[in-house]
């Protein structure tokens, strides 16, 4: 089977899937229902000489695209929608020596999940979020999680940075007005803001956060931020809450995590104290942003402008802000080069190898 | 000085127009019908003109004012001025440095990011209601890549200063090698286009300039590189550029400047791999006041018999 990752990209997968990897050698019903010492004997054996057992966890339309090339070698990954046995089987029979899962995309993780894999003492994240991934059940199950670490930081920074410049100086709205052949006769075109000396107020000063800061630093900008815990290590002045840092602030740039405690922190009081010259860049997740009051203030000019990669209910974007100039609009793709997936495919692997050498993980998520 | 005659070509913009009109006797030129007659009719009060990227004063022009002294130019660029003509007569000529490098660089690096993450065309993407088919592709990492800079002026040197702040490495072509910088000198735009991943153009444009990016240098660049033009469109062999990105010779180009603006060649409008600006290089509000200030401050300087502030000649 070989499967060709299409479009213009410059990574190009093609492998060849080997049955055994996806298919198990089921042992017979009636040898397993008689639990005959040597068919154990035969099984321990076979085990022993096998890869460690990853578990692809995933939604049925999910694919495990850019991990299973660079996983094969190295582990036996069971994948419960390529098996013929109904997939409650499938888990049933595997559970016991299912000690780690991989995520594929953002397929949920649920403690229903979690509930049949009683041996599972690893899930291994694969995107830059884990809001599908239910980490209070991982952390009563004493389970570990590892996260995206720095794969993704700089791709989601430079994308947060050109989603600014873009509002600001109108860069896709200038963009359509010289295609649309108008520029010679209206001559005209709205001046843009500048970027130097804005004050930036950062909504999580993580791996992202920080490297957007250090990029907005180079243009003259002035960092501020607002996060769990203040950073000591960190110069750029510390809001303890969202509408504080919004008061003080000309540009907000979300990109914190998505919990239950973040769930719509950009909300009608922050948006107020943003005021009606404020930018909203949001490369987080689309409920950090409460989004019908969002296309309300903008509607209204009561904020002035935003840049959006996510959004509440993807793919679907509300069609107010289709007509406005002062939104750009992005299809969830801050993450997303071949750059990127390289570094993630090699911090998957070595998360996992540590985890059977019993040696630290690299990017473990702290589970609160 | 209300007796004082500037003439203003082309509207710029509505602050300076402002400014000098509580100043001067402003003569706004694009609203007569005969220009030339209007010219000649008031040629003896004449004593300023206003320039910009687009207008300055040829060498017809400066005849056709005899009391012409001082042209300030709304523009850090002055390839609109007969600059030696000006010498030769006494007219001194002031421009706008460094109140827009920050902009232009800013947009330079925007080009740069708009061009490689393909940002006009996911807006394009969601705002056509194709989102819902299937996602977009995946577009190239900006990060990391190797700069050329065409020009490490003002401009050149804040281009640099952000693409460092993105992990780049940054090489350049000039005049002559900065002995203040540790980035890497090219003696020739050639060596450095085919050196580095993202070409920038910040020099100013001159005779030695025109042309400076030709067929040669667009092939040296490649199929994987990028062009960012936020200097004259006539730094670019136009026609060139665009057979080159309609065949696939260049990888992406990011252009806020054409040679015969504002006209663009049609061929670009449908490239994803290319985003256009309408020279928007130093258009944000904060810098155009900050620009058109300082015009408004050479000129009274001038008229008050006091050093220019920002003088050319």
């Amino acid at each position: 089977m070989h499967i060709k990752y299409i479009g213009d990209c410059q990574l190009f997968l093609a492998f060849q899937v080997k049955a055994e990897l996806l298919f198990i050698n089921l042992p017979s019903r009636e040898s397993e229902a008689m639990g005959s010492q040597t068919n154990q004997q035969n099984q321990t054996e076979t085990e022993a000489e096998q890869l460690p057992c990853v578990l692809v966890h995933r939604s049925p339309s999910i694919e495990l695209h850019f991990l299973t090339n660079t996983l094969a070698p190295h582990f036996r990954l069971l994948d419960p929608h390529k098996s013929s046995i109904p997939i409650d089987s499938f888990l049933s029979l595997h559970a016991p020596s299912i000690r780690a899962l991989v995520v594929a995309g953002l397929s949920p993780v649920t403690a229903e999940t979690l509930r049949r894999l009683p041996s599972l003492e690893l899930v291994v994240g694969t995107s830059a979020g884990l809001d599908h991934v239910d980490l209070s059940a991982c952390r009563l199950g004493g389970i570990a999680v590892t996260g995206a670490g720095n794969a993704f930081a700089e791709d989601v920074a430079d994308y947060a940075v050109a989603l600014l410049i873009d509002v600001l100086r109108r860069l896709s709205a200038g963009h359509r007005f010289v295609r649309s052949g108008i520029w010679p006769v209206k001559g005209e075109f709205p001046l843009g803001s500048k970027l130097g000396g804005k004050r930036i107020g950062i909504v999580g000063l993580g791996h992202i956060g920080s490297e957007v800061a250090k990029r907005l630093m180079a243009f003259g900008c002035n960092i501020a931020y607002t996060s769990r815990n203040k950073k000591p290590s960190v110069s750029y002045a510390y809001h303890e809450n969202v509408c504080d840092l919004a008061t003080e602030s000309d540009v907000l740039i979300v990109c914190c995590a998505l919990t239950p405690a973040t769930h719509h922190i950009i909300n009608k009081d922050v948006m107020k104290a943003l005021g009606k010259d404020g930018v909203i860049i949001n490369v987080g997740r689309g409920a950090l942003v409460d989004e019908k009051q969002l296309v309300e203030s903008l509607t209204k000019g009561e904020i002035g402008g935003a840049g959006l990669d996510v959004f509440e209910n993807e793919p679907d974007v509300p069609k107010e802000l289709f007509d406005l100039e002062n939104v750009v609009l992005s299809p969830h793709r801050a993450v997303l080069t071949p750059q990127s997936i390289q570094s993630l495919q090699q911090l998957v692997l070595a998360n996992l190898k540590a985890f059977f050498a019993n040696k630290p993980l690299l990017s473990p998520v702290q589970l609160e | 000085m209300e007796s004082i005659g500037v003439l203003l070509p082309i509207p710029m913009n509505t602050y300076l127009e402002q400014e000098l009109e509580k100043r001067f006797n402003l003569f706004k030129l694009w609203k007569v019908p005969q220009k030339t007659q209007f010219i000649k009719d008031h040629a003896d009060s004449i004593r300023a003109v206003i320039g910009n990227a687009s207008s300055g004063a040829d060498a017809e022009l400066i005849d056709a004012l005899p009391k012409l002294e001082i042209l300030a130019s709304f523009s850090v660029g002055l390839d609109r001025v007969d600059l030696k003509k000006c010498r030769e007569k006494g007219i001194r000529v002031t421009n706008t440095p460094d109140v827009l490098t920050e902009d232009v660089a800013d947009l330079a690096i925007g080009l740069m990011l708009a061009v490689l993450r393909r940002l006009c065309e996911c807006d394009r993407y969601v705002r056509s209601g194709n989102w819902k088919d299937g996602d977009y592709k995946l577009t190239t990492k900006c990060s990391g890549k190797s700069i050329g800079i065409v020009g490490l002026g003002r401009i050149g040197s804040a281009i640099a200063k952000r693409a460092e702040a993105f992990g780049c490495k940054i090489s350049y072509f000039s005049k002559s090698e900065k002995t203040h910088t540790n980035y890497k000198y090219y003696s020739n735009i050639m060596d450095l286009a085919t050196n580095c991943e993202v070409l920038f153009i910040s020099c100013s444009l001159t005779e030695e300039t025109r042309h400076i990016v030709n067929r040669e240098v667009i092939n040296a660049i490649g199929p994987k590189g990028i062009l960012i033009n936020i200097g004259r469109g006539p730094h670019i062999e136009e026609q060139e550029l665009v057979s080159a990105l309609m065949e696939g010779r260049l990888g992406g180009a990011g252009l806020d400047v054409f040679e015969k603006e504002p006209e663009v060649p049609e061929q670009l409008f449908e490239l994803e791999n290319v985003v256009l600006a309408p020279h928007v290089g130093s258009d944000t509000v904060e810098t155009c006041q900050a620009m058109a200030d300082l015009v408004i401050r050479n000129l009274e300087a001038y008229f008050q018999n006091k050093p220019l502030l920002t003088p050319v000649v």
